[in-house]
């Protein structure tokens, strides 16, 4: 996607063309649907990958050698807050989104 | 020059055929049927290089014609009918983002009632949709036109899609002689297909049918009735040649014995045949009767209308569909809106829906009640032309409560 925006920048001559359409993919990443992000308590953490196995969209990825053990893809997390409700630690919270 | 029987169907097949079409995606629907299962023998057989898509809906067969035209070959299918309706919001997104799809439709009423039979209620419902429709007499034009279609669609000045019309089992399963144009001139005649505005290729991406917001919708909107305007030109350039390289005649509007009509009469479609008869044989009697035909409903072409009508000062307007809810049908506002300066009468008609038969005693009432009009001898006026005396006694039902 970001190699695709690359070429798209790289034309340089314009043409005039008929009818709605984009060059330039303002809203490509889902991520930027989100108005609230999850916020992991890394200290609760068991690394159990119940939140990794229930995301609907696949962007959790657990590391269990990493300190920050839960991984997100914001480029693609809408935050719809399904991690927050299976775990079972309780250790995620739904906090505001920053733009 | 050879010829071949071809019913419309297979004509309209084969119009596809001499086009070339790389991409088919087509749903059966009676009385199309027959379009998609020629296809996909031609396909078969090798007779024609195409990917036949098999999809499970009208609004998919659409869809993927639309977006492989985008990717840069030329794709078509054909519906009727309810297939038309459930296409409806493909339709004005192939119109919208300008690609120009060749697509037969087969006219068949929409239900309910459950019809299977003639009725131009389905394209009518199209017609602002930003599509041009062409309305074809016999079999032969069927073919032409679907050809002609090709041209002006693609043509850089319109880009725009486009219908040809013909009606069902009066054209569609009516086995007609057909002179088959040689593929090369065909190939000649409407090009190669190549994107002319924007394109799906993935080395050089671009977003199609972005969301657009009040600041642009009615520029676009306006480039869309701009393409249709041109298209009147690209349409003229093109029928002369057509006659030029295959030596058949085509016109926006055709006018038929009009010049000195007292009275004229607009129709649509498989009926002109018999109104055409119509016409000669009360010439015969000296009765001053003219026909104008619309080929092109879309771009609709007033101006020809104006010229055509000329001095005869009652017309009368045929409409195949019932214009329910309106003061009069399709056509008929078309017509008024065409004349809304000139002093002429303008009268409106329905009939022949459902496939009821437009005979030549329907047409012969028409024509002599509009002849009584022009000579003050009634005011009366039958909308309803071929209306059974019975309508709200059809039917009965026992009903256990």
């Amino acid at each position: 996607m970001q190699k695709q925006q690359e070429n798209a920048m790289k034309t340089t001559k314009k043409y005039k063309v008929l009818g709605p359409v984009a060059t330039q993919f303002g809203a490509a990443t889902t991520g930027n649907w989100r108005l609230e992000r999850p916020d992991v308590d890394f200290s609760r953490c068991t690394k159990c990958r119940t939140c990794e196995r229930n995301c609907p969209t696949n962007v959790i990825e657990i590391k269990k050698d990493q300190e920050e053990c839960v991984v997100i893809n914001f480029d693609y997390c809408k935050g719809c807050g399904v991690c927050t409700n299976v775990c079972p630690q309780q250790c995620i919270n739904l906090i505001e989104e920053r733009r | 020059m050879s010829y071949k029987m071809l019913d419309g169907n297979t004509a309209a097949a084969e119009a596809l055929k001499l086009g070339r079409v790389k991409v088919i995606a087509s749903y059966p629907i009676t009385p199309q049927t027959v379009i998609p299962e020629t296809l996909s023998e031609m396909v078969e057989s090798g007779d024609l290089d195409a990917q036949y898509v098999r999809v499970e809906s009208e609004h998919s067969a659409l869809s993927v014609v639309t977006c492989a035209a985008m990717a840069g070959v030329r794709a078509s299918t054909a519906t009727a009918s309810n297939g038309l309706a459930l296409m409806h919001e493909v339709v004005g997104m192939t119109s919208g983002n300008r690609v120009p799809v060749v697509m037969p439709v087969v006219n068949r009423g929409i239900a309910a009632p459950w019809s299977l039979w003639c009725e131009h209620v389905d394209t009518m419902c199209e017609r602002d949709m930003g599509w041009l429709q062409f309305y074809c007499q016999n079999v032969q034009e069927v073919l032409d036109l679907t050809l002609i279609a090709f041209r002006v669609s693609e043509d850089a000045r319109v880009l725009l899609p486009t219908m040809v019309c013909l009606d069902g089992f009066f054209l569609s399963h009516s086995m007609q002689k057909v002179t088959m144009p040689e593929q090369e001139k065909v190939d000649q005649f409407i090009g190669e297909y190549k994107n002319k505005n924007v394109y799906l290729d993935p080395t050089d991406p671009m977003f199609l049918s972005d969301l657009t917001g009040n600041e642009e919708y009615t520029e676009m909107r306006y480039q869309q009735k701009l393409a249709l305007d041109a298209s009147v030109t690209v349409l003229e350039e093109a029928f002369k040649e057509f006659e030029k390289e295959f030596g058949r005649k085509y016109e926006l509007v055709e006018g038929y014995m009009t010049q000195d009509a007292d009275v004229v009469l607009v129709a649509l479609g498989s009926m002109c045949g018999t109104a055409q008869y119509v016409v000669n044989q009360m010439r015969k009697e000296g009765k001053k009767v003219g026909l104008l035909k619309v080929t092109v409903f879309r771009p609709f072409p007033a101006e020809y209308i104006r010229k055509l009508v000329g001095s005869a000062s009652v017309v009368g307007v045929f409409d195949r569909s019932a214009g329910l809810g309106g003061d009069g049908g399709p056509v008929f506002y078309e017509i008024c809106s065409a004349l809304r300066n000139q002093p002429t009468q303008v009268y409106h008609y329905v009939g022949g829906i459902g496939g009821r038969d437009v005979r030549v005693e329907t047409i012969e009432m028409i024509y002599d009640e509009l002849l009584a009009i022009k000579a003050g001898e009634t005011t009366q006026h039958t909308e309803w032309i071929d209306l059974k005396e019975d309508a709200l006694e059809l039917r009965e039902v026992i009903k256990n409560v």
